[in-house]
């Protein structure tokens, strides 16, 4: 690193070389991101149809191979499905205002591909080591209902702008009770940094992680989550049976595949941030000789893949929310569970310190 | 310090031009995302002042939850353009009148004594550890309790009110008792007949 900083020093002369070579990194690191993130959707949609084929006893995708290998049958089918979507035409409706028809999709992947910025991978392994991290990705994965709400109105349909109001109002609804459970760890760790909040949860074993202490809050973010991301069972915005395909039903081609990477994208974000948040992120669960020789982060990917897997199998496994239990959940189950345990951890802070250490499992402190 | 000018002016840049945008164009829809755009180029500014915490609140609050309710209701509102233009020369003069009071007093406040950039320097650049969001939050619930809590009371009162005044009670509404359908049990609903087998062929 310092021999290819002086490198571009010599090049560009001091002043413009260190700049020079903070961007060239920085872009660097974003490909290495960025890209193995959108391997990763690919795969994600393959994995996706493979197990709720299998929940379902069917076989899924196994015809495309790489250099027809048999035992590579269906791996190639997202390789496949992409270059299917980037062959086809981008319809436009006629009445579709053409301008913010462009720009939804690319509002919506915009904010779940900025959000990874600070995602640490491991203790070290971080773009931008920001204090206010949580609150970054807060902010970005707020933005964005943006695009769907825009494709849902630029394209002209009532469809369309059924899902798009669907998806709107459920949104906001559970980033409420989202923003109150990460509240809780915030109160546990003291810090909005991801880094430190990962190691607040260290501690020898698993007991560390908030997963214990702020069980009730797992939960609550986890679905909230899946709500975030308007996957099945709450869906709503897109339920195929009432509403055709909500508010992408006039998108074709790349536009389409645009919406659908963000979704996933977004999904491969909620996943992590729980393991970061609750399931102690790089951290083994025993902090004992051949768990612990594993890199950080393999576990971090270990138990995104866990999650990950929870999402697919909700989606193989419980019908679709109706819209009304869909708002009864969010705020008349998630936002009060939240609010009680933000007291009760206020409380449990407050008490003196000999009460807390007399508890018999102290995992609070 | 020449990097940060140029995002100083290109923010700026931005933030005017977008705020001019808000109550220029002509489609509703679009001055609602312009307001967005000027949001957002808002909290760059800030960030530059070192202000993390205001500027990603801003975003968070303004851009993801407000602005969303207020694109809502723009698209789903039939706004007649021509209808709300048509008083315009009438009221320019009073609307005239009140942005230039309202240049005067910035005016004022920003060349006056208390205020001017010779009473407020640049602050120091904060160390790297400096967590801004610790700060306010520190002189939030001490200092500044008393204001904090009237503000909250305020807000509840406005949500209560808001809740209150839209509140109806129909006598012919259908609603479902979430408890009861919850603690339904199998012998309800479901009814198991037992049925001979029938013979292979």
């Amino acid at each position: 690193m310092e021999s290819l900083r002086q490198l571009f020093e010599q090049i560009f002369g001091t002043e413009w070389g260190s700049m020079l070579f903070i961007l060239s990194t920085n872009v660097t690191f974003i490909f290495a991101i960025v890209v193995p993130l959108l391997l990763g959707v690919a795969y994600l949609t393959f994995a996706e149809r493979k197990i709720i084929a299998y929940m379902q006893i069917r076989v899924g995708p196994n015809r495309v191979t790489f250099f027809g290998i048999p035992w590579l049958r269906g791996w190639g089918q997202p390789i496949a499905d992409a270059v299917k979507a980037l062959m086809k035409e981008i319809v436009i409706p006629t009445g579709a205002n053409k301008f913010l028809f462009i720009l939804a999709p690319i509002l919506t992947i915009m904010p779940a591909l900025a959000a990874w910025a600070v995602v640490p991978f491991s203790a070290e392994l971080v773009l931008a080591d920001i204090n206010a991290g949580l609150l970054y990705i807060l902010a970005m994965t707020s933005m964005g209902v943006y695009g769907v709400i825009i494709a849902g109105w630029a394209s002209n349909s009532k469809y369309a702008f059924l899902g798009a109001m669907r998806s709107a109002a459920q949104v906001v609804s559970y980033e409420l009770a989202m923003g109150f459970a990460l509240v809780c760890v915030l109160m546990m760790s003291q810090s909005l940094n991801l880094g430190d909040i990962v190691k607040g949860q260290q501690g020898g074993n698993m007991l560390h992680w908030y997963l214990i202490p702020l069980f009730p809050m797992f939960l609550v973010y986890f679905i909230s989550g899946v709500a975030e991301t308007n996957r099945a069972p709450f869906d709503v915005a897109e339920g195929e049976s009432e509403i055709v395909a909500g508010f992408h039903v006039d998108y074709s081609g790349m536009a389409f595949t645009v919406f659908f990477l963000a979704e996933y994208a977004n999904m491969i974000l909620v996943a992590t941030l729980t393991a970061l948040l609750f399931l102690g992120g790089w951290l083994p669960p025993i902090d004992i000789a051949p768990l612990n020789m594993i890199p950080g982060f393999i576990w971090l990917l270990l138990k995104i893949a866990f999650l990950l897997f929870f999402f697919l199998w909700f989606r193989a496994t419980f019908p679709r929310y109706r819209y009304d239990q869909i708002m009864r959940l969010g705020w008349k189950v998630f936002i009060p569970i939240t609010i009680v345990w933000i007291v009760v951890l206020g409380a449990i802070m407050q008490l003196p310190e000999s009460i807390r250490n007399s508890f018999p499992l102290n995992l609070w402190f | 310090m020449i990097f940060q000018d140029i995002i100083f002016y290109f923010f700026s840049t931005v933030l005017i031009a977008s705020a001019l945008g808000v109550i220029t164009v002509r489609n509703p829809v679009y001055s609602a995302l312009l307001l967005v755009l000027a949001f957002v180029t808002c909290a760059g500014l800030w960030l530059l002042l070192e202000a993390e915490f205001l500027a990603i609140t801003l975003v968070l609050v303004y851009v993801g939850a407000v602005m969303v309710l207020f694109l809502f209701v723009v698209m789903m509102l039939d706004i007649n353009l021509d209808k709300l233009r048509e008083g315009f020369w009438k009221w320019f003069p009073l609307g005239g009148l009140v942005a230039l009071v309202m240049v005067v007093e910035i005016a004022m406040i920003m060349f006056g004594q208390y205020f001017s950039l010779e009473e407020m320097p640049a602050p120091e650049p904060k160390a790297a550890d400096y967590s801004n969001t610790k700060e306010l939050g520190r002189l939030l619930y001490t200092e500044y309790v008393y204001a904090f809590e009237l503000a909250a009371v305020l807000l509840l009162v406005a949500m209560i009110a808001a809740i209150a005044l839209t509140l109806r009670h129909r006598e012919d509404k259908k609603s479902l008792d979430i408890a009861k359908q919850v603690s339904v049990k199998k012998e309800d609903r479901l009814r198991i007949v037992s049925m001979q087998a029938d013979k292979k062929n």
